[in-house]
């Protein structure tokens, strides 16, 4: 650790940063499949209403 | 939850390694925290109570309303390890679990089961109905609470009364379809009720020794092998019983009836056996066989249900 960093800072480890990495990777295929989900959700909710409005 | 203000065991780790330390948990601990095993139970258990409403169920519907349950029983599961980590730490069969094993925090564990049970009440209640969000939030909270706060610690009926919480999926299952309750998914209630004893206390009887180390009065630390044993082989044979009733019911056919038989006489086979070897080898073997066997017996059943379920014409579906 340097002088020049804040002790409560913490530093990764390389296995700390793979870690971190794959956290990050699974949040974010987390939250688009998430996103995929509600969209299809809504669509089957709203049935054959979807197409029912002026062109 | 700020490293300084964690008060978890994982404290422990922090002060090891002398300097201040990043979440150290995997996707792979996290997926852990929900007890994939018993979700896949729940999955199997609330898919064949959803079925019971008939083959009018939207698929997409029908799959987020089942992994809204999954998720929600998988957030109960976090929940419940968050708050017996300490526990977890004194036993063998828990002590690899992420929080004993220092991967992820009890102040990580809680903010994920809890996010979790938020969102998988919310979004079950958004997609079909309050009445069955209103019943996970109640699952939710009778396995944590009233099971894993209350009951686990206090009695060593803990776990008959605990099972309800498993017991629910089926139930919550059909409501997310039809907004109410019927009789088939009842009666799937009472076969993993009545299961769960002889399943949970054949797995005690190997653990006595730890439940007794972990303080929790299970029946085996209670009352003794002998007594467990008895218990066992009472509950089996109520189980064999339970587990036909859907055919009398009319709610499934010979078929099952044939399966539900042959497993409900090898169940009792199985506790029969364990009643009979109490010491050494030779008991936990028994032990392990009934453990094992009760998975594969609600497995079947719950199949046989199921796949009666989606081919309700076939001829060996004919109901007596």
């Amino acid at each position: 650790m340097s002088d020049h960093q804040h002790p409560a800072i913490p530093v990764l480890t390389d296995e700390e940063k793979r870690r971190r990495d794959a956290r990050s990777r699974a949040l974010g295929l987390l939250l688009g499949g998430l996103a995929i989900l509600f969209f299809i959700v809504t669509i089957a909710k709203l049935g054959g209403n979807v197409f029912n409005r002026p062109i | 939850m700020s490293l300084a203000t964690d008060t978890s065991l994982s404290d422990d780790r922090v002060e090891a390694a002398g300097r201040p330390l990043a979440a150290q948990g995997a996707p792979r601990d996290y997926y852990e925290l929900l007890k994939p095993r018993v979700m896949q139970l729940v999955i199997f258990t609330a898919l064949t109570g959803m079925l019971t409403a008939g083959p009018h169920i939207n698929p997409i519907i029908g799959f987020a309303s089942l992994l809204a349950i999954a998720v929600g029983a998988g957030a109960s599961g976090c929940l419940n390890m968050w708050y017996d980590a300490k526990i977890d730490a004194l036993m063998t069969r828990t002590a690899k679990r992420p929080i004993p094993s220092g991967a992820v925090t009890s102040g990580e564990a809680l903010a994920f089961g809890l996010t979790l049970s938020v969102g998988s009440v919310l979004f079950l209640g958004l997609i079909t109905n309050w009445a069955a969000a209103a019943f996970l939030a109640f699952t939710i909270f009778f396995y944590v609470v009233i099971y894993t706060m209350w009951l686990k610690h206090a009695t060593p009926q803990n776990i008959v009364i605990g099972g309800a919480a498993g017991a629910f999926p089926p139930m919550i299952g059909y409501m997310a379809v039809t907004g109410g309750f019927n009789l088939a998914t009842v009666l799937q209630f009472l076969i993993i009720f009545i299961w769960t004893p002889p399943h949970f206390w054949a797995l005690a009887i190997v653990k006595a020794d730890d439940y007794a180390r972990a303080g929790v009065p299970m029946l085996p630390v209670v009352s003794g092998g002998v007594e467990t044993r008895k218990q066992i082989l009472i509950y089996s044979v109520l189980l064999a019983i339970v587990g036909g009733l859907p055919t009398f019911f009319g709610f499934a056919s010979w078929v099952y009836l044939v399966v539900a038989t042959v497993a409900g006489a090898a169940m009792i086979w199985f506790s029969y056996d364990l009643f009979q070897k109490r010491e050494g080898d030779a008991a936990r073997k028994a032990a392990y066989r009934l453990f094992g066997f009760s998975i594969l017996y609600l497995f079947g059943l719950f199949a046989v249900l199921l796949i009666e379920e989606l081919v309700p014409l076939m001829p060996w579906s004919l109901h007596l």
